[in-house]
C-alpha cells in the first residue's frame, strides 16, 4: 500500500513523464536518441540520391557542368542563408524553451517558419523559371548546349528530385513547427520538460545540412570555367 | 532536465561561421581549381555540417550513445558509397584484362 501511494507520488511528479520512463531525464535521452536514429535513415534516403548524383557526374561531367551552369547560383546562396537564419532562430527556440521563456519559444518559432516560407518561396520562383526554360525532365525538354541533351537532363532529373524531396522535407518541417508553436503558445513546455521543441529542432537542422551538401553540388560546380 | 543549457552566444558565433563558410565556397567557385573545386566545395560543406550537428543540434554536449547512433549514419553512408564504387571504378579493369 505505502508502495502504491510512493509510486503514485512519483508520477505525480512532472505531469509529462511516462510511466515506463524512470525520470525525466532518461525519457529525453530516449527521445533524443530516437530522433538520431530516425535521421539516420533520413541520411541513407537521402544518401541514396547522393551516390545517384556521384555516377552520374562520373559519367557525364560536362552535361553535370552545363546543367549546372544554368542554375541561378543568386538564389541557391540567398536560400542558403536563409536556411542558415532558420537553423539560428531554431537553435535560440530550444534555449528558451530550456530558459522556460514562453515568449522567446513563440517568438524564435514564428521566425523559423517564416524563414522556411521563404525559402520554398525563392525555391518556387527558381522551379517557375525552369519550367519557362523547359527545363522540366520529359517530352518537352530541350536543351541548347553542347552536351548531350539527355545527359542534361539527368542532371535536371536528379535536381528537381534531390530538391524536390528536399522541399517536402522543409514542407513537413513546417507543419511541425506549427504544432511546437501551438504547444508553445499553450504553455505546454518547461526547463524540465521540452523534448518536443528539442527534438523538431534536430529534424530542422538535419533538413539544413542536406541544403548545406545540395547547395555546392547542383549549383558551384558550374561555375569556373 | 539536466541538459546542456548552450549560451547564445555560442549560437550567434556558429551562425557567423556557417555565413563566413558559405560566402567562401560561394567564391572559390569562380576560381578554377580543375578537380580541387569539387574537393573544396565538399571539405567546405562537411566543416558547416560537423558544426550544426555539434553546437545546433547539441551532440557536444549529448551522451556517447548519442555520439555512436550519429556517426553510425556516417558510417552506413560510407559502407555503400566504397562497395558501390568499388563496383563502378573497377569495371574498366576487368574489360582491360580480357
Amino acid at each position: 500500500m505505502s508502495e502504491t501511494v510512493h509510486a503514485d507520488a512519483q508520477h505525480a511528479h512532472h505531469p509529462a513523464l511516462q510511466h515506463h520512463f524512470d525520470s525525466l531525464e532518461q525519457q529525453a535521452e530516449a527521445s533524443t536518441l530516437g530522433m538520431w536514429v530516425f535521421l539516420a535513415t533520413e541520411i541513407m534516403f537521402f544518401g541514396g540520391l547522393f551516390l545517384t548524383y556521384s555516377i552520374y557526374r562520373m559519367w557525364y561531367p560536362l552535361a553535370f557542368h552545363e546543367g549546372s551552369h544554368h542554375l541561378d547560383i543568386t538564389l541557391g546562396a540567398v536560400n542558403t542563408g536563409v536556411l542558415i537564419c532558420s537553423s539560428l532562430t531554431m537553435a535560440m527556440a530550444v534555449h528558451a524553451a530550456q530558459v522556460g521563456s514562453r515568449r522567446g519559444q513563440i517568438r524564435f518559432l514564428i521566425l523559423t517558419i517564416l524563414l522556411g516560407g521563404v525559402f520554398l518561396g525563392i525555391k518556387a520562383v527558381e522551379y517557375a523559371e525552369k519550367f519557362r526554360d523547359h527545363l522540366i525532365p520529359g517530352h518537352h525538354f530541350q536543351w541548347h548546349g553542347e552536351a548531350n541533351p539527355r545527359n542534361v537532363e539527368i542532371f535536371y532529373t536528379l535536381y528537381f528530385t534531390m530538391t524536390g524531396l528536399h522541399a517536402l522535407h522543409m514542407i513537413v518541417g513546417i507543419g511541425v513547427m506549427l504544432v511546437i508553436l501551438w504547444m508553445a503558445y499553450r504553455n505546454r513546455f518547461s526547463p524540465q520538460y521540452y523534448s518536443p521543441v528539442e527534438v523538431s529542432g534536430l529534424y530542422w537542422h538535419f533538413v539544413d545540412i542536406i541544403w548545406i551538401f545540395l547547395f555546392p553540388l547542383l549549383y558551384l560546380i558550374g561555375r569556373h570555367g | 532536465m539536466a541538459a546542456h543549457v548552450v549560451p547564445p552566444r555560442v549560437y550567434f558565433l556558429i551562425f557567423g561561421s556557417l555565413m563566413v563558410l558559405t560566402a567562401l565556397t560561394v567564391g572559390v567557385a569562380f576560381i578554377d581549381l580543375k578537380v580541387m573545386n569539387t574537393v573544396v566545395a565538399l571539405t567546405i560543406a562537411v566543416v558547416k555540417a560537423t558544426l550544426v550537428v555539434l553546437f545546433f543540434m547539441h551532440v557536444k554536449y549529448s551522451t556517447r550513445l548519442t555520439w555512436v547512433v550519429a556517426a553510425s549514419g556516417i558510417v552506413w553512408l560510407a559502407i555503400m558509397f566504397s562497395i558501390t564504387f568499388a563496383d563502378y571504378l573497377s569495371r574498366g579493369w576487368v574489360n582491360a584484362a580480357q
